[in-house]
């Protein structure tokens, strides 16, 4: 790489990629500040695929972008994060900018909005390199950007073609290929294959599991899909009202969840083996105003009395999973008083409050 | 927990309808088309020229048996959505029929016009994708779900109040004061469909076409949406046409299923059947391609390559033989699949792109859809050893099933490719799938080996 890259803080071998500590994004409404992300806490370590899953409005795709620094004005960051020791937050607007792309990147869901349908792709890949590395050759863009491109599956022979001239799903891959061309450390795909077909979306996820073979990139995977998540993912994080309530192994996380929010997720979950409907009552809250105690006991069918009052402490659990949620607690071993653990009676549900 | 329901017992249903509703399906399509004329410029149309032709329904036959619910899948451009469009006169029939049963007894939806048409949907209704975009912004939910009583001149005043009211709590909107005055973009994307469900119903009609109800809305009220239809199914008497491409919530609503490829059915049967024995390649990978959330369960390596293509221009032969992985010598090989295998031998391999790219010449003229193909600009025995070097790396690759010779002829290689057929629907065990794995008379699971 270029002089660009040599003023790096060299990654600590073996650490996280990121560390984010107690992170808080909000934005100013006239109704008072949205807590969108609510002190959230993870590392992310290289090559690590990690999915991000939740409902509409829960604050993934804020998380997503709070994490790039790419928030819209009004919006506010707040804790700690690191990317290879860096300390994002205190950065100036210039640098952070000179990081997005080269060692920070993002997919985004709609490919066909994101290319220039005026420019070829070969084109988009010269744009891509030249504005990171100023002097690389012409030969070199062609050779790296046929690479990234042969990776994700798009023949050589398309290479001077223009936008239109591919499918969906081939879009999808040269965007994923024009994120990657750079090398970045760190990439955020936000839904990316939301707009795609089943086979195509099924091509998607394979290659993006693949990643890691050929790039050592990390990787947050903003999706609603579990199945996805379940194919392509390391590690889950279910995110709800702002925080993230469980966070582990995929395998793990699905075949045992431990926090109410997560198992509703899983059994609302239409899948091949569904034999009943199940669904979660109720909408997420408010985010300027969200219900005291556990964010989730409203619509959970466990709550406690304690659930209504007391937030959850974020337990280390058996398997590598970290859970905020009272019933887990007492699941684990953990006493409370009777009071405590009296059942909270459910406020009644309206059937079409819902999200 | 509400569990799946009983399916309606088809033939009885068909023998013994209501007094008044006649005998038979109540919807059913012969040999149905929708094809759309691509308009070329208009130096190209004063010279005749060859005009374009997209078949988005090519040939469909399918029948809607009263109370069941028959899901339509396939993926974006398969026809499913035109088809939808079709049932209701929405998009113009150019051949084939469809018949409307219902309390007027026999109609024929493909020939009506205008006021007629307009009738029809007081009996066959239509639920959207995407709730946001079907409801008028600017009217409140008590206009919207009220409007189609108001076009039809079914009910004014008090009438139209109190019918709007009961659909309303029909569809779980209530209490029905907090919602009538408000706008849609008041309500959260659950409760919009449910106020788009209110109107469909209202009319009371017979069948609703249901166009993708729940994939615009979060995971957590997908269920309680699907629930929603059913108890209006049952308490109604309405019978679905589901349109989706998730093929597990159709699997769990529907009674019958229709895969749709390029414009075409290619299987159709029970559900069960479908899922327990899938015979259609696609359909296969169609199954195997869904991502589950069960960890046990992984996407497979030989999915499916490409995409659907493009209707204009359809494959030869089977439209789904380009993609599939089971293709043999007659599914219809031509010179376009050529230059997706080169592609694919210079994507793959990482072989040395410039050269062979320079000794096998420009690739366009393979575009136009042949059963002979001639290649290369270099030495034609170079080329000819770059074609088998090809065909060596990768041997199971299908296409060279269907190369009857590769050969020089002195100057070029010419690649000849062996005659294939269009497969036609035809029974096979419970269903009928169009694959020329299963020929005519092919019985049960004889030709299901993998």
């Amino acid at each position: 790489m270029t002089s660009l890259t040599k003023d790096q803080t060299p990654a600590r071998p073996g650490g996280p990629v990121l560390e984010v500590r107690d992170l808080r994004v909000w934005y100013g409404t006239d109704r008072g500040p949205v807590r969108a992300v609510d002190g959230v806490t993870f590392d992310l370590r290289p090559g690590e695929i990690l999915g991000l899953v939740g409902e509409s409005g829960c604050g993934k795709s804020t998380l997503g972008r709070g994490l790039l620094g790419l928030l819209p004005e009004g919006a506010a960051r707040d804790g700690e994060l690191r990317f290879r020791g860096k300390d994002m937050l205190t950065l100036r607007r210039r640098e952070q900018y000179r990081m997005r792309g080269s060692e920070l990147g993002m997919i985004f869901q709609e490919p066909l909005t994101r290319l220039n349908p005026m420019m070829r792709i070969s084109d988009h890949f010269a744009e891509t390199l030249r504005a990171h590395e100023r002097r690389i050759s012409k030969a070199d863009v062609e050779q790296r950007s046929l690479e990234a491109l042969r990776v994700m599956g798009i023949p050589p022979t398309r290479f001077r073609a223009y936008p239109h001239e591919f499918s969906g799903g081939m879009r999808q891959r040269i965007m994923i290929a024009l994120a990657l061309v750079l090398r970045p450390a760190f990439v955020v795909a936000d839904e990316p294959t939301t707009a795609l077909d089943v086979l195509v979306e099924a091509q998607i996820i394979r290659i993006l599991h693949n990643l890691r073979a050929t790039y050592d990139t990390s990787m947050l995977l903003i999706t609603h899909n579990l199945g996805i998540v379940a194919e392509a993912c390391d590690r889950v994080a279910v995110m709800y009202a702002g925080k993230v309530v469980e966070i582990g192994p995929a395998r793990e996380v699905f075949s045992n969840p431990q926090h109410s929010y997560t198992r509703e997720l899983l059994r609302s979950t239409i899948s091949l083996s569904t034999t009943g409907l199940n669904f979660i009552d109720g909408a997420p809250p408010d985010l300027t105003d969200p219900p005291s105690g556990c964010h989730f006991h409203p619509r959970c069918p466990d709550a406690m009395q304690i659930c209504a009052t007391t937030e959850p402490p974020v337990r280390d659990l058996p398997g590598g999973v970290r859970a905020a949620c009272w019933a887990a607690e007492v699941a684990h071993g953990r006493t409370l008083d009777e009071d405590a653990r009296r059942p909270l009676p459910r406020e009644a549900i309206s059937v079409a409050d819902e999200a | 927990m509400p569990t799946k329901p009983e399916s309606p017992d088809l033939s009885q249903e068909d023998a013994g309808p209501g007094d008044d509703v006649p005998p038979g399906p109540v919807i059913e399509t012969d040999g149905l088309e929708v094809h759309y004329r691509l308009q070329g410029g208009a130096l190209a149309r004063v010279l005749g020229l060859r005009t374009r032709t997209v078949k988005a329904l090519d040939g469909v036959t399918v029948q809607l048996h009263r109370g069941e619910v028959l899901g339509v899948v396939g993926e974006s451009g398969s026809g499913k959505t035109t088809l939808g469009r079709a049932l209701l006169g929405l998009a113009p029939s150019t051949q084939g029929s469809i018949t409307y049963r219902g309390r007027d007894g026999e109609r024929l939806v493909s020939h009506m016009k205008g006021a007629e048409l307009r009738r029809l949907r007081t009996d066959v209704q239509m639920v959207f994708q995407d709730p946001s975009a079907a409801l008028n912004p600017s009217m409140t939910i008590e206009q919207a779900v009220g409007h189609p009583l108001v076009v039809h001149k079914i009910a004014r005043g008090a009438e139209l109040r109190r019918r709007v009211h009961e659909a309303l709590e029909r569809v779980g909107l209530a209490p029905v004061e907090r919602f009538a005055s408000k706008y849609p973009s008041d309500l959260s994307g659950g409760q919009k469909q449910r106020a788009v469900i209110a109107r469909a119903i209202i009319l009371d009609p017979e069948v609703l076409v249901a166009d993708e109800p729940i994939s615009m809305l979060d995971m957590s009220v997908r269920a309680k949406i699907l629930q929603l239809m059913l108890d209006l199914k049952r308490d109604l008497g309405l019978s679905y046409v589901y349109i989706t491409h998730d093929l597990a919530s159709a699997k769990y609503f529907c009674d019958r299923i229709a895969i749709m490829y390029l414009g075409r059915v290619v299987e159709i049967g029970p559900t069960e059947e479908i899922f327990a024995n899938p015979r259609h390649p696609y359909t296969k990978a169609l199954l195997k391609a869904i991502p589950d959330p069960d960890p046990e369960r992984m996407l497979p390596r030989d999915l499916p390559r490409g995409e659907i293509p493009d209707a204009a221009e359809p494959p030869l032969g089977c439209s789904f033989h380009p993609r599939c992985p089971e293709a043999v010598a007659a599914c219809g090989w031509e010179s376009r699949d050529l230059r997706v295998v080169l592609d694919q031998h210079w994507t793959e391999r990482g072989a040395d792109f410039d050269t062979e790219r320079r000794l096998v010449g420009d690739l366009d003229h393979l575009d136009a859809p042949s059963k002979r193909a001639t290649l290369g600009k270099g030495d034609p025995a170079a080329v000819l050893a770059l074609m088998e070097g090809v065909r060596a790396e990768n041997p199971d690759e299908p296409l060279w099933n269907g190369v009857r010779s590769m050969e020089s002829d002195g100057s070029k290689v010419v690649v000849e490719f062996e005659e294939g057929v269009d497969p036609a629907l035809r029974r096979a065990g419970g269903v009928d799938v169009a694959c020329v794995l299963y020929p005519d008379g092919a019985g049960s699971d004889t030709a299901a080996s993998d």
